[in-house]
């Protein structure tokens, strides 16, 4: 802007562009151009530029017509109020504009006093406009602010009552504490769950609220949340309720920081989960408990069995008893099921308090079987003690309703040092203890011992053998000749099988006949031996009455096919039934299974001779011997061992009146007998004199392989020697 | 519940991003510690006075170009105080029918919203929070003046750079972009630091002071805001370049440190 210098000058025109007479256009157009370029570059405005430059345009054909008017100065005056408050009006409010706009105005409008009036127009109708503008802006801003505020401030009394409100009305447990652990505020539900008032668990402090069940984790996840090292855990916990009693939560505990991620205080939730606790609980012990007798069953003993091994120190040792009650399953046939459960309860009562009494656990394993766990022992004269003592508990004898019963059992015990043990492998040894516990008679402990184990396991490696062997043709047999008394005419041979086994050599039956027995292999062995023994019978002694004798083991006797597995025999070897004479146990015969017997009673109408083996060892029942399909009777080598000693001091031994009875008895009742083991000429003259029909033995001629039988038979007539 | 945005107070003796740019527009809706941090910012960086109006600029040429397009309704998230060159008062000048929404967390914006669009049944204003895209959009929906089987124009002018990348302002983007019919637009422009100066990198790190940090990204970024959109020519440019008018003198386009771009949901 110029100064007022000028002011006396004449006033026409009064207000020219310097520009002017330059060609161009006029000033009045290209006054809107340059204003407009001039101030979008410097400052903001929401116009687009069109609008821009017609609202400048109009402001330069005002700016015309009131320079030409008669009082032009204060026409320019009123024009600059206006134009300034119109710039404020279109937002060009920063200061630019106005230095920008006077600028323009000052370099286009001759110098002189209507130029600055209208100059110092402009600027203040541009200053009033925009106070007037700020003060209203400033207006609607605070007015803003109070709506905001008090929105907020609604927002937040609302918010407040709405938390206010869960958190007096929620369902579980809500507590703060500050970062010392110290209550500040409880919920009515966390006052409620654990029966104090609210106002006296206000300043508790949480550890005042610890329960054994916590997990030894708990206080270090608790330290870590009050030192902030973590923001969250969360847990299963038992509380003390007030009155003593427990509840069972699952619990949250939340930080809470402030802006500056400062912990300031912890949120604890809480949730009642007693009952989930207890059903879970209750499940727990139902997985891990037998239900008739309430004792740890397999699953729950097993585990504690594993930890107490993994857990042991380098010198710990650990044992076991595993007890098998001693026929039991008699009792269970006898007198029932009901009356069996009611004894296992009582047994399992009675070794759970020997148990606890020495501080151990007691399970049940399944059926009869418990065992008791000795997690840190002594060694093995405290399983010893133990073993005894379970033993003694169970002497006394056991009331069930009518029934008094007694009830023993045998036990197989184990003690090892922890480190060098397995479960399964204390459990495999225990089991085979038992066995051996069993197999010495009952009613009685037995220590492991580890030779006995490897016989345990070769017995085993023999029997998983036996299908093998029989296929390769490892079973052959021998054949013992059976001889008329008195003159040793050989009447027949008794069949006798071997195993000539690859690695052990020459296998004597008492090695597996035993074993096939329990194995069950005994009944295919036994089919081996029959045929075997009718083929070789029948191709030896074609032309003779010779009998082959062939053992029935129980088994065999049991087999629906024993009459058709004897025929087949017979026919494919070529033998007569009357050749063959099958020797059986007293058991087998008196067996229950009439089947059997039946058995029998067609095979020897058939002609097949039957004797029972070992007369006099079993139980025998004289009466019914009349009617069993029997002919002959063996009589077994110790009673005819006794004989040696006859007569030494003028009265006869008790062997030799023992023979004399059962010859007597067997011939009053129509049947022959033969003496076994005849190992001396005494013994075979004293049964002679006694009137035994048939011998055999090492005496009378020892076992004599197949391909020597032909031989045997020179000599032998082939007429009926037989006695009957 | 409490809404995650909502202030516990309202507290002028700290800056607020909204109140800052209306001091830097030329408005008067402003305190002390607004002006305070406004000229600090121009004193470190003169700049970023013309960098907000470029800004401005740009969205009153955008929102020309979607009425032009045909698009007859608007989201404007993060709208701030509606000083001037509102987004209705420009798309109602060229289609009276337009409707707007804005969205602020600013309370004081949404308050001062509230009374600027008293009586216009076509505009209304609602607090939320950019981090929450559902929410918005259910309150949107809600309000019933935006038809959302027909296309929408959603705007995010100047305020996708106050969200961390923890807040993953990509699948905000989408979530807001993903329930609009086809048709429908996307205006982002995003402060950058690319070819900047580092005075300016300082005062925009000055900007945290308004409690929310300014987090420029660079041009692959922003560009990949559109993702799954039809850049609108010339794509993700420098403010000044996007479609200038005639008349507007280009001089050194990256002086404004801000992207902008429009995309078409095809």
């Amino acid at each position: 802007m110029r100064s007022t210098a000028q002011s006396g000058s004449p006033p026409t025109p009064a207000l020219a562009t310097r520009a002017d007479g330059g060609g161009g256009p006029s000033w009045s157009q290209r006054l809107p151009t340059e204003w407009a370029r001039r101030l979008s570059a410097t400052t903001y405005t929401p116009l687009r530029p069109p609008e821009l430059r017609g609202l400048l345009t109009a402001l330069a054909a005002d700016l015309e017509t009131a320079r030409g008017s008669a009082d032009a100065e204060a026409s320019l005056a009123e024009w600059g109020r206006r134009a300034g408050a119109t710039l404020v009006d279109a937002h060009l409010t920063d200061p630019a504009a106005l230095e920008t706009s006077l600028l323009v105005l000052g370099e286009r409008l001759t110098p002189g006093p209507p130029a600055t009036a209208a100059a110092g127009a402009f600027a203040r109708g541009f200053t009033t406009q925009l106070r007037a503008a700020t003060l209203r802006e400033q207006e609607r801003l605070a007015q803003a602010i109070i709506r905001a505020q008090s929105g907020v401030e609604r927002a937040a009394r609302q918010s407040e009552a709405r938390f206010r409100a869960i958190f007096a009305g929620a369902g579980f447990g809500i507590g703060i504490s500050d970062m010392f652990g110290r209550i500040i505020q409880v919920n009515q539900a966390f006052a409620d769950l654990l029966g104090y008032p609210v106002e006296e668990m206000r300043g508790m402090t949480i550890p005042e609220l610890r329960h054994p069940s916590d997990p030894a984790r708990m206080w270090e996840d608790y330290r870590r949340v009050f030192s902030g090292e973590v923001d969250h855990i969360r847990m299963e916990k038992a509380y003390y309720r007030r009155d003593g009693d427990v509840v069972w939560t699952e619990l949250s505990v939340s930080v809470i920081r402030d802006d500056a991620g400062e912990p300031q205080f912890t949120v604890a939730m809480v949730d009642d989960v007693t009952e989930r606790h207890h059903l879970q609980a209750r499940l727990r012990h139902q997985a891990a408990h037998d239900p008739l007798t309430g004792l740890p069953n397999r699953s729950l003993f097993t585990e504690r069995l594993a930890d107490a091994i993994a857990n042991a120190g380098p010198t710990d040792r650990i044992g076991v008893c595993y007890l098998d009650l001693d026929g039991f399953k008699r009792i269970n046939d006898s007198l029932g099921h009901d009356v069996g459960d009611e004894l296992l309860v009582a047994v399992a009562g009675r070794l759970s308090d020997c148990a606890r009494a020495f501080g151990h656990l007691a399970a049940r394993m399944g059926g009869d079987e418990f065992v008791i766990l000795v997690e840190r022992c002594s060694g093995p004269d405290q399983l010893e003690i133990l073993a005894e003592a379970a033993l003694t508990a169970l002497t006394a004898p056991i009331s069930l309703g009518a029934h008094r019963l007694r009830v023993g059992a045998s036990i197989g015990v184990v003690e090892q040092p922890a480190a060098a043990t397995e479960p399964a492998e204390i459990m495999k040894a225990a089991d085979v203890t038992l066995y051996q516990a069993k197999a010495a008679g009952r009613g009685r402990w037995v220590r492991y011992d580890p030779a006995m184990v490897a016989e345990e396991s070769a017995r085993y490696a023999l029997s998983a053998d036996m299908p093998d062997a029989l296929e390769r043709g490892e079973f052959t047999l021998v054949y013992q000749p059976i001889v008329a008394l008195p003159g040793q005419k050989l009447l027949g041979l008794e069949a006798l099988v071997r195993w000539r086994h690859p690695e052990l050599g020459l296998l004597p039956p008492d090695r597996f006949i035993a074993l096939a027995e329990e194995t069950g292999f005994i009944v295919p062995l036994g089919r081996h031996v029959l045929r075997q023994a009718c083929r070789q019978a029948a191709v030896s002694f074609p032309d003779h009455d010779l009998f082959v004798s062939v053992n029935l083991s129980v088994a065999q006797t049991q087999e629906d096919s024993l009459v058709s597995d004897i025929g087949e025999a017979l026919v494919a070897a070529g033998l007569p039934a009357s050749r063959l004479q099958l020797e059986l146990t007293e058991s087998a015969l008196m067996s229950p299974h009439g089947a059997g017997l039946r058995a029998l009673r067609t095979l020897a109408d058939g002609g097949v001779r039957v004797a029972i083996d070992d007369f006099g060892t079993g139980y025998s029942n004289l009466a019914y011997l009349r009617s069993l399909p029997v002919h002959t009777l063996k009589l077994p080598r110790p009673f005819i061992a006794g004989l040696d000693q006859a007569e030494q001091g003028g009265a006869p031994a008790v062997e030799e009146q023992i023979v004399d009875a059962l010859v007597r008895l067997a011939h009053a009742i129509d049947l022959t007998v033969t003496a076994e083991g005849v190992e001396t000429y005494a013994q075979a003259q004293r049964l002679s004199a006694l009137g035994c029909d048939t011998a055999q033995g090492w005496f009378l001629g020892p076992a004599y392989p197949p391909e020597q039988l032909r031989r045997l038979a020179v000599g032998q007539p082939a007429t009926d020697a037989r006695s009957r | 519940m409490h809404p995650t945005w909502a202030p516990d107070s309202i507290d002028v003796s700290h800056p607020s991003a909204a109140r800052v740019y209306d001091y830097l527009l030329g408005g008067a809706h402003n305190f002390a510690a607004d002006r305070a941090l406004g000229d600090e910012l121009t004193r470190r960086s003169p700049e970023i006075a013309e960098t907000m109006r470029a800004n401005r600029v740009f969205l009153r040429r955008a929102v020309q170009f979607l009425v032009e397009a045909g698009v007859r309704q608007f989201v404007d998230i993060g709208s701030g105080i509606p000083t001037v060159g509102n987004v209705h008062e420009i798309a109602q000048r060229l289609a009276p029918d337009t409707t707007v929404v804005y969205i602020d967390v600013d309370p004081v914006a949404v308050a001062h919203s509230e009374a600027i669009l008293a009586g216009d049944p076509r505009a209304a204003v609602l607090a939320g929070d950019l981090r929450e895209p559902e929410r918005i959009l259910a309150e949107v929906r809600q309000l019933g003046l935006i038809d959302f089987h027909r296309p929408v124009a959603v705007l995010l002018a100047g305020v996708l750079h106050f969200l961390s990348d923890n807040d993953n302002p990509g699948g905000i983007v989408d979530a807001l972009i993903e329930p609009l019919a086809t048709g429908s637009y996307l205006l982002i422009s995003h402060a950058t630091f690319d070819e900047q100066p580092a005075a300016l990198i300082e005062a925009q790190q000055l900007s945290a002071r308004t409690s929310t940090q300014i987090h420029a990204r660079p041009y692959a970024e922003v560009r990949g805001l559109f993702s799954g959109l039809r850049m609108i020519e010339p794509g993700v440019v420098f403010i000044p370049l996007w479609r200038p008018d005639l008349e507007d003198a280009i001089d050194r386009p990256e002086r404004i440190a801000a992207y902008a771009g429009v995309g078409h949901k095809g």
